[in-house]
């Protein structure tokens, strides 16, 4: 077999890996993070009332300046060169007109890329619930189906 | 250039202009994979040099002049678009023109490697463009579009 042969094999394979795992993985929310954002017991301090512990919606606000919704946010990054961001956003718009107390904010990540890195976004699209306190739930990296969205907001 | 580019706000608009037919570069992609892959059993020839130039102008063309001026998406409303139902909803066409950017990108790398007898390098360079028009052809999933915030993501901070 022939170098380049050999080339167009991997390249297949790759490929067809990389589509595979992809097309699992896409649109699927994980599990609840290690809750980065809850503060731990407050120790009493000298401070009469200690600064709350600054939630992901504090710095999505900043960006979306938009109000959070009473039951949870879905939080969107979405960015031009992205076909499925299109998708995502009338799935998630779509469910928060549905579903009672939840709002969608879309969030051109571009526009943020100071955001992007904080809350570590690589991909458009990311979606990112929130709970009704402002901290992150869960989060789905590639383009969701609406069940997969309703089953994270009932989770 | 005429294309009048929107300034990008958040959040980002929909279609700026009149959205093209999503299966349309899906078909390009699928006429690059197989010129690509005729380019790997091929080289090293000067036929196989010759078709990689060929499709590094094809990438050129859409990515200056546009995905919808590119021989393979006049192949595609001429031959496939007539015999397929009209889409069921229209895309916006700069995702796929960037992807032929990055398409160019790689073909230029694996032209320049043929052309000057590293063709290990060009081998590569094909084969990379190669996976990257596969994913698009066969899980419709752009590669380059990816790779975009990543880069961007890697840009000093303000």
């Amino acid at each position: 077999m022939s170098a380049g042969a050999w080339v167009l094999l991997v390249a297949l394979v790759v490929a067809g890996g990389f589509g595979l795992y992809r097309a699992r993985t896409d649109g699927r929310f994980g599990r609840t993070p290690a809750a980065p954002g809850v503060p731990a017991a407050t120790p009493d301090t000298p401070e009469a009332a200690p600064a709350p512990e600054p939630t992901t919606w504090d710095s999505v606000s900043a960006a979306a300046g938009v109000e959070p919704g009473e039951r949870a946010t879905l939080v969107q990054f979405s960015s031009a060169f992205c076909a499925p961001c299109r998708a995502t956003r009338r799935v998630l718009s779509d469910v928060a007109g549905v579903v009672p107390g939840v709002v969608h904010v879309e969030i051109d990540a571009e526009q943020h890329l100071d955001l992007v890195r904080a809350l570590d976004v690589v991909r458009t699209p990311t979606t990112i619930v929130l709970d009704a306190t402002g901290a992150e739930r869960t989060r789905a990296v590639g383009a969701p189906r609406k069940e997969q969205v309703l089953d994270a907001l009932s989770a | 250039m005429t294309d009048t580019r929107p300034t990008r706000n958040a959040p980002p608009s929909p279609a700026p202009t009149a959205g093209i037919d999503p299966r349309g570069p899906r078909v390009a992609a699928t006429i690059t994979s197989v010129v690509l892959a005729l380019v790997l059993l091929t080289a090293p020839s000067a036929f196989a040099t010759t078709l990689l130039a060929l499709q590094t102008v094809v990438f050129a063309v859409g990515a200056t002049a546009g995905v919808q001026r590119t021989p393979y998406a006049w192949f595609f409303r001429r031959v496939v678009r007539p015999r397929l139902d009209p889409p069921a909803e229209t895309e916006d066409p700069r995702p796929p023109r960037f992807a032929q950017t990055v398409g160019l990108a790689f073909a230029v790398v694996g032209l320049v490697g043929l052309l000057s007898g590293v063709t290990a390098l060009g081998l590569v360079a094909v084969g990379l463009a190669l996976v990257a028009a596969l994913l698009n052809a066969v899980f419709d999933y752009c590669l380059g579009c990816e790779m975009y915030l990543l880069l961007k993501r890697l840009q000093p901070t303000t």
